[in-house]
């Protein structure tokens, strides 16, 4: 079974603090953390662009997994991103370029918040047939999210980041027991990026409705596996909103405390956000041959689903 | 307690307020709701009118009055099973 061995991020150094865009918003520093669970965010420097910020975090994922560059190449690249540069190619291919692995094929995935979640999924199903999948999530939303006209209830939300993991065909490690997901285009307005910003957010509808969804799919997952919500050791999930985070963990009658979070360091950083928070979690001893782990993301489009793995080794 | 009287008190549960928002008050514009406790509403409107509310009918706009509100649960409560 295809199975994640490690996981790897990328943190860009400059921290922005509440207090700093409380200011620059003419808001309350304590409104932000309120409506969001974020006290600070990392932002990319100017010209640092996604495949800057994948590039790290695909080394680091990579050194974790004590493969080097010519001895193990990955047989595919995946890179999510919702906020590349160019409009054509992706970062994918520079990318791997820049990682050794030129003629690698490599494949860029324009997904936003489920971006992880959605290349989880295909990298598991593509493990088998290319070998090691490389995958790679990473964003550059801090800028747009803070071009004019500037709407508070965005610019508080995103910080920059990259996550990865590498997914083996087989052997020891999360194994990647089962999936859902789902995609639903009725939504595409409320959440979407244009070629140049700001990124447009329809807040009440997309709460809504991830609230609904995230819960529903997980349920889904769980129900077909037999799994109780309770018998997951760790929900790790894409950092929208500690408020989003809380809501779910009620729905499913878990306790908060057993979704992973790290929204308060480094926000919203839409599709790397599971991987970074994942690389984090991975990063605790408390890890034991057969717990089960639950990943779940929602985002624009909508695109939105969860993922069972399970400790093995 | 009427339909309207039961509305009432979902809103002001999930809004913490002690005042009733007029009928056709919008209750984002005057900060009764905000995302996260429109969604609360929806989880309580459907547990006391044992109702399901479909993810496509999940828009603040359907939820933004008092006077929406009761429309909207009306329509569902009295539709034939």
């Amino acid at each position: 079974m295809p199975s994640i061995v490690s996981f790897g991020r990328y943190l860009p150094a400059a921290v922005l603090r509440n207090d700093e865009l409380a200011a620059r918003l003419q808001v309350d520093a304590a409104w932000i953390s309120g409506v969001s669970g974020i006290e600070e965010r990392r932002i990319a420097l100017p010209g640092e662009t996604v495949a800057d910020m994948a590039f790290e975090a695909g080394r680091d994922c990579l050194s974790r997994a004590c493969l080097s560059h010519t001895s193990a190449k990955p047989g595919l690249i995946l890179v999510a991103s919702g906020s590349s540069e160019r409009r054509f190619p992706g970062p994918a291919a520079e990318v791997a370029h820049r990682l050794g692995f030129a003629g690698t094929p490599a494949i860029d995935l324009a997904l936003a918040s489920a971006g992880s979640l959605f290349g989880i999924v295909l990298g598991a199903q593509l493990a088998p047939q290319y070998g090691p999948v490389l995958l790679i999530a990473s964003e550059k939303m801090s800028a747009p999210a803070v071009t004019e006209p500037l709407d508070k209830n965005i610019a508080i939300l995103f910080g920059d980041g990259a996550g990865a993991c590498l997914i083996q065909p087989g052997g020891p490690g999360l194994e990647i027991a089962d999936s859902v997901l789902h995609s639903d285009g009725a939504w595409a307005n409320d959440l979407q990026l244009g070629l140049t910003g700001p990124i447009h957010m329809n807040g009440p509808t997309v709460i809504m409705q991830a609230a609904r969804k995230i819960p529903a799919a997980i349920s889904e997952l769980l129900k077909r596996n037999a799994v109780a919500p309770d018998a997951i050791a760790q929900f790790v999930m894409h950092q929208a909103n500690q408020n989003l985070i809380d809501r779910v963990a009620r729905a499913l009658q878990v306790p908060a405390a057993r979704f992973y979070s790290n929204i308060q360091k480094y926000g919203n950083t839409s599709s790397a956000s599971l991987l970074i928070a994942a690389s984090e979690w991975h990063e605790q001893p408390a890890l034991k041959a057969g717990d089960r782990i639950c990943l779940a993301a929602f985002g624009a489009g909508f695109h939105w689903g969860a993922a069972l793995l399970t400790a093995a080794f | 307690m009427s339909r309207q009287e039961k509305i009432i008190e979902i809103v002001k549960r999930v809004s913490k307020s002690d005042v009733a928002p007029d009928p056709e008050e919008s209750l984002f514009d005057s900060g009764y709701l905000d995302s996260f406790a429109l969604t609360d509403m929806v989880g309580e409107l459907e547990r006391e009118f044992d109702i399901a509310i479909p993810d496509s009918d999940l828009t603040p706009r359907r939820f933004d009055s008092l006077e929406r509100i009761e429309s909207y649960v009306a329509r569902l409560c009295d539709q034939p099973a």
